[in-house]
Formats: C-alpha cells, structure tokens, sequence
C-alpha cells in the first residue's frame, strides 16, 4: 500500500482565484526521504499541507480529486489520529512554537503532553533529542526569547521527539547557520536510516542531493517531474522550474563545455572527488 | 563619511552580553558579508548601526556622528536597516501604504514621494502587490516588501539581516540586482547571511563572528583558506571550494570559472 496517493487532486485557497495546486498526481512509497523543490509560489508549502490534511482541514478552499494517506480517504481520518500519524515541521518558526509555554523544555514536551505519552517517558525523550540537536543550553530558556535560528532548531526537536513514522517537514533550515544546517540534515537522514517515510521542502539543493531517495519537481502548482534524485538534478527540469543544480553538478556543466567532461554528472560532493581523484592519477 | 565601530560592546538588560569588544568600518559605497553562527552577534551588531541599540560602551559614529546623540529615527534617514522577520517590520495595511509611510514622515513632496515609492517598488519587484495587505502575501514577497519599504529612504547605508533565508532563485537573482545597483549608486551594503554561495557569488569583503567577537575581516578567499576560523564561526567553505581543496588543486580558488580552470584535461 503506498503512502500517500494523489489523483488528479487541484486545490484552490478560499481567497484566491488561481489554483494553489493543478492536476496532481502522484505516489508517494513508505520508507523513502522525498525532496520538493520548486520556486517560491510553485505550490510547495500547499502540498505539504495537503498530505498533513491541513488542507481541507484547516485552509478552507475547493478540493477536487482524490487524496489517499495509507490507503485511507483523506477525508474519512480522525483529524487527531493523523496528527499522531504525520509529524509536522512548518517553515515559519514563529508560527510553529506554542507562545504558552515559559520554557523551552516545555515547548518541546507540549506535543508528547498532548498525546498523552507517561511523564518518565517524555521527558527520556525530550533529554535525547535535546542532546542529539545540541539545545542544552536553551531548555531553560523562554521559547519567545529565542533567535529565529533557535526558533527553528526547537520546533524541529519538538518534531523529532514525537516519534510519527512519516515527517513533513517545510524548509527546516532557512534560518539556520551551516553547522546547525547539517546536524538538522544528520538528523534527517537518521530518521530515514530508521525507517521513517520523510517529505522535504529545502532549498539547499547541495544538502538534498546528498540525501534524498527522489525528487518531485514543482512549478505553478503542477507536478513536472519526480524520479530519483541523480537523475533529476542533472535533468533540463531544473532549468524548467528555475532551481539550481548542486554546485559540483555545475562544475561538471562548465567543465564539459570546455571539452573536459567527468564520465557522468556528479551530484555530490563525494562523486565528484572520486572521479577527479582518479584524473589526478591519485 | 563612514560608520565606524571602535571597541564596541553590548549588554542586553538581562545582562547578556551579545557583542564585546568589537570594532571595524563600513566605507562608503562598499558591499560587506557578515557570517557567524547563530548568536554570535551579528544581528545585535547590525542593530547597534542605525541606532536601534546604542551601545554599553564604545562607540558607533554614522558620518562622524555618534549614535549615542542622535535619535534612532534620525540615524534611520542615514542607515536603513531591513528586519530578519518581516513581520517585525511591516505595520500598514497595504504595500503601498507601507512605502509611503517614510515620505509621509519626512512630508515629501507628492512627485518625489511617487517617484522614490516606485523605484522602490520596481527594483523589489513587489509593483504588481501595491494594493495587496502585506499579511496575505507570501513570506517572501513580505521580505521583499520590507527591504523596498527601506529602499524608498535616501539611506546612504542599508542592512539587510538574513535576507536570503527562504529565497528561491528568482529571488535570490533580484537581490543580486538590487544590491548591484545600490552599489553603483555608491550606497553602501552589509548583509547578514548563512549562505556561502551566495556570499562567494556576490561579496568580496566578509566578516566573521563567533562568540560575540570579530574573527575575522578581510576576503572571501583568505576566510575560506583557514579551516580554523570555518570551524569558530561554525560557517563552510562553499561546495567547490572544499571540493579543491580537498584534491590539493588550491586553498583559495572558490568561483566557479577559476575552479574548472584548475582541472585538468581528462587523460
């Protein structure tokens, strides 16, 4: 059973007159890390809204097509049982962190609260995640003192603490610096080592070409591609949709049209080194 | 004409100290990065510039002017400072109330109000949302509305704090240009950012912060040449810097053309 299956499914905003989204249709299989890229308006966010049943839930609007998450209508979930199903990471930190919470402990453990996970329990894994994310400075902390940076890695952690087998999670990095970028990335893949089904919007093409399985290619609310992640970074589509290529793949572009071609495009770092290594004679 | 940091130190009054002891200068007309980790005091440094903070100790001049005399909206006609979160910026209920805010304020004349309001407008490419409430729009687009609510000022400084945080390429292309052509207008511009591709695409001058304090001041090259201030200011070299590096061709190439410059020919 996949999933999440989309047919045919457009969305149109309440107060807008141009659909959000046109014509989807895709697939989505258990276990895999999935890229969504696209530009800013290309219908990312709306998505990730309609897999977490956001949409029609929450945005009201016109819905047409059908919408499956694990075999099951959209429409027939216990709005509260698929948000124990789904984990949720919105772009805008400010939007995300609860305002009612004094410390940053607290904010993390609020969704566990909510559940209804036993006190032991909680707070062993609110500790864990707060140590692989490096907060232990900010626990005690109040969450609307924090930077926006801070913002964004606490309501990542409280994410991860809440365990749901599928992520979705919007552009989780835009406020962070490098460093926090890739421990958020680590986490991300382990989660993906772990088994987790994840759904990624993320600018940084470099950091998703390292870790996704596939990407699905957006642009004004179409899908216009989705396959594995090597063949679509190197594909026309990325000019298509406007988003960059990971930089090595632009090198090896660059170096082609100088007629000193790498045997295939590289998209990481990693394979780019190896095939230059060996040019090298190293 | 310049600003001028000399010895400059900030205590919140929780007494949290975010910038200790820093100094350096932003010349007219030039373009300055400045990268750090989160909470090394790069926004709290920005802030201390148009006088949005004025500092514990030492001084900030603004054209030979201390900060500490004057008052933040004064210092603002000189230095623009445009907000990380454009919610903290944005107060009108329609864009194009929000740029006339400024020409209202300073009671410009009509013609010159319509016409800086639509320069403005144009080079943030927002003219097509005047109408618009801002709090409809997407975040992007209110960032871009936030940095043209700065631009219709005749500012001879403007700073932009993590202005491409979120951005996609189109985007990231209109930035490019719009600073391009504030330079070529001799205005100066400081630009908060955690992205080194961008920072190696368009800065020459970068300064690094850690902890509080200035680590480094200087090229883009000589900053990604030392694995030691990377690893302080918790930033990376940008993919292809390492990239080189890593094969021994360079420890200071970083553009893309000098890069695939230093491959050789496939054997």
């Amino acid at each position: 059973m996949a999933l999440i299956s989309m047919q045919d499914v457009s969305f149109t905003y309440a107060y807008s007159e141009a659909p959000a989204l046109s014509n989807v249709s895709l697939t989505l299989e258990e276990g895999l890390l999935y890229g969504v890229i696209g530009v800013n308006a290309s219908g990312k966010t709306t998505l990730c809204s309609l897999m977490r049943g956001l949409i029609p839930l929450f945005h009201p609007g016109t819905l047409t097509g059908k919408v499956e998450i694990r075999g099951r209508n959209l429409l027939e979930w216990d709005p509260a049982e698929l948000s124990r199903a789904i984990g949720c990471v919105f772009e805008n930190p400010f939007t995300q962190i609860s305002g009612i919470k004094d410390t940053v402990f607290e904010e993390i453990a609020f969704g566990l609260e909510n559940i209804g996970v036993p006190r032991d329990e909680m707070i062993e894994r609110v500790l864990e995640v707060v140590e692989r994310l490096g907060l232990e400075a900010l626990i005690k902390k109040n969450p609307n003192e924090l930077s926006g940076g801070q913002r964004q890695k606490v309501a990542f952690a409280a994410i991860v603490a809440m365990d749901a087998d599928f992520i979705v999670i919007d552009e989780p990095t835009s406020q962070l610096d490098p460093e926090a970028s890739d421990a958020v990335f680590e986490i991300i893949g382990d989660l993906r080592k772990r088994g987790k089904s994840i759904v990624l919007v993320e600018h940084k093409i470099d950091l998703m070409a390292q870790h996704a399985d596939r990407i699905i290619v957006m642009k004004d609310g179409r899908v216009i591609g989705e396959g594995p992640t090597a063949e679509i970074v190197t594909s026309a589509l990325m000019d298509e949709a406007d988003v960059p290529r990971p930089e090595v793949t632009e090198l090896a572009l660059a170096l082609q049209g100088a007629g000193k071609a790498f045997p295939s495009l590289p998209i990481t770092r990693a394979e780019a080194f190896a095939a230059l290594s060996s040019r090298l004679g190293r | 004409m310049a600003i001028t940091f000399t010895n400059v130190s900030f205590a919140y009054p929780s007494g949290w100290r975010a910038v200790d002891d820093v100094s350096f200068t932003v010349r007219p007309g030039e373009r300055l990065a400045i990268v750090g980790q989160n909470g090394a005091g790069k926004t709290t440094t920005v802030k201390l510039m148009n006088g949005l903070l004025k500092p514990t100790s030492g001084t900030v001049t603004v054209d030979g002017v201390t900060t500490a005399e004057r008052t933040t909206a004064s210092i603002a006609a000189t230095v623009g400072y445009v907000f990380q979160n454009p919610d903290d910026q944005i107060f009108a209920s329609t864009v194009r109330d929000e740029l006339e805010y400024m020409p209202r304020y300073r009671k410009w004349d009509d013609a010159k109000r319509d016409e800086r309001v639509a320069r403005a407008a144009r080079l943030g490419g927002i003219e097509r949302y005047f109408d618009s409430n801002p709090n409809d729009l997407p975040l992007v687009i209110r960032k871009f509305v936030a940095i043209a609510a700065v631009l219709v000022g005749e500012c001879k400084y403007i700073v932009l704090d993590e202005p491409t945080a979120g951005l996609d390429r189109p985007g990231q292309r209109r930035l490019v240009g719009l600073i391009d052509q504030l330079e070529s207008e001799g205005v100066s511009v400081v630009t908060i950012t955690h992205d080194m591709r961008f920072v190696a695409q368009t800065f020459t001058r970068v300064i690094a912060m850690a902890n509080r304090h200035i680590i480094a001041d200087g090229d883009c090259a000589s900053l990604f040449a030392s694995d030691e201030l990377l690893r302080q200011a918790s930033i990376r070299r940008p993919e292809l810097a390492q990239l080189v590096r890593d094969l021994g061709l360079s420890d200071r190439a970083y553009r893309l053309d000098e890069i695939a410059a230093l491959i050789p020919d496939n054997r």
